[in-house]
């Protein structure tokens, strides 16, 4: 696939179609857990509903509308992502986690504020972030698959344990993602031009040993 | 659907244009993916919320994508009786206090439609009928689920007694609480759907829908009427109570 490969000369620090594909599933994602918190309020699991202002939908049957929407759509930015991902390299390259001594060696100067941070280039924290949060975001497409179709998928519905097991699964699998999202905007608001980065792509040397940005 | 807070659905401008589009996108051909930007309806209703249009036609792509993934074969799991919930929990869109009882001997099924023949029937004419007993999970829309012991006579033998067209698209059920739903034939006719007559081996108490539930553990509890008074097979969309305000219809489990 020549066209998926690295071109000569300065490349996007993100691509067009990680960017695409990240912010349509940013937008998709905020949809999908706001409708969740609307469905989840018509029959809580835990002690606690979540306040109005913080659900999409405006009543059950709004939330499941929206939440079976937005459904497709993080599907396909996703299955996208993914595809291009494999293909590419990207997530072997920059994604996949390291050892967990670079781990803790990233994490001690983040928490410094002494991680160098370069576009395109992703750190050891980074890595596990980005790398957990898309597991965890296929665990939640596979355990609401178990509630939506616990009989024509009940396989998959028996894999986690059955009906109710799989609903808590699916409910803490949203809790990790939002916990993500605080520590990834977090992240951004500390180092805001990554934020530009990932709208307009940035731009990368060729020689990834030494990458710098180039105006 | 539940006693303890009825539903104000905001939603309501759904209601009207719904069961023309339902329509629409079933008479149309396979939808792929792609063409689902290019789904119409929206463009011809004027009055309407973009939004509400473009969430009522995912809700139709996804009830094809609920019929393509049934299966008449694939079964809903058995419980044993150990793991029934004590009590079922009773649900409806009013409270407890306001359940409506009928006199079993007066009451009749009466039936309407594409059937052959069209005779009421009483229940001991349906307890005369071969009866099938399961002990399957009821899954709510609200979430939550609760697992009850049913039995009566299969739906997909009623229908092929009485001479019902099984070609047909439609299975309409109305309810003398004022209640109504449809479901697709393909369900109708699935091993597991029974017009239920007991519950845990005693007659159908009223909070669980005397005389007559249909039950499917194929379909959510709204799909699964109770107080049933009469049903009809059709090729006319005819909805249901909550589907009418903005609940998927094909409401699969």
């Amino acid at each position: 696939m020549p066209f998926l490969q690295r071109r000569p000369g300065p490349r996007a620090a993100h691509p067009l179609i990680v960017r695409l594909s990240h912010w349509i599933a940013a937008a998709a994602m905020i949809c999908m857990i706001m409708s969740g918190w609307q469905i989840y309020n018509a029959s809580p699991i835990l002690p606690f509903l979540f306040p109005s202002w913080a659900t999409l939908g405006g009543w059950l049957g709004g939330g499941i509308a929206w939440h079976f929407a937005a459904m497709w759509v993080l599907f396909c930015a996703g299955l996208v992502y993914l595809i291009y991902g494999i293909a590419s390299g990207h997530l072997r390259r920059d994604i996949a986690p390291v050892g967990p001594r670079s781990v803790a060696r990233d994490l001690f100067a983040a928490l410094r504020f002494r991680l160098a941070h370069s576009p395109g280039h992703y750190n050891a924290v980074q890595r596990l972030l980005y790398a957990g949060v898309l597991l965890v975001a296929v665990f939640t497409v596979l355990t609401g698959l178990s509630i939506w179709k616990p009989v024509q998928l009940g396989w998959l519905t028996w894999l986690f344990g059955g009906y109710d097991l799989a609903r808590r699964i699916h409910f803490a699998c949203m809790a990790l993602i939002v916990g993500f999202l605080v520590i990834h905007i977090a992240l951004v608001l500390i180092v805001p031009r990554t934020l530009w980065h990932m709208i307009a792509g940035g731009r990368l040397k060729p020689d990834a040993q030494n990458p710098e940005i180039v105006p | 659907m539940n006693g303890r807070k009825p539903y104000r659905p905001d939603l309501s401008a759904l209601q009207p244009e719904f069961r023309r589009i339902e329509r629409r996108l079933m008479l149309r051909g396979a939808l792929s993916l792609g063409a689902l930007s290019l789904l119409g309806g929206c463009g011809e209703l004027d009055s309407d919320d973009a939004v509400d249009c473009v969430l009522r036609d995912m809700l139709s792509f996804n009830d094809r994508v609920q019929a393509w993934l049934f299966s008449r074969n694939r079964l809903a799991r058995i419980f044993p009786a150990s793991a029934i919930t004590k009590p079922f929990p009773f649900n409806a869109y009013y409270p407890p206090s306001e359940i409506r009882t009928v006199d079993p001997a007066q009451w009749r099924l009466e039936l309407s439609g594409l059937i052959e023949n069209k005779k009421p029937w009483s229940l001991r004419d349906l307890r005369a009928l071969p009866q099938q007993s399961q002990i399957t999970r009821h899954i709510c829309v609200e979430g939550w689920s609760a697992i009850g012991s049913w039995s009566g006579v299969p739906l997909s033998l009623f229908l092929k007694r009485v001479g019902a067209d099984l070609r047909a698209k439609y299975v309409e059920v109305k309810c003398f609480d004022d209640y109504f739903t449809s479901i697709d034939m393909e369900t109708a006719l699935h091993p597991q759907t029974i017009l239920a007559l007991d519950y845990a081996d005693e007659t159908l108490p009223p909070e669980y829908g005397a005389p007559m539930k249909i039950r499917m553990p194929t379909k959510l509890g709204y799909k699964n009427p109770k107080y049933v008074s009469a049903i009809g097979v059709t090729n006319t969309y005819p909805g249901g109570y909550w589907e009418n305000q903005g609940y998927d219809w094909f409401g699969g489990s």
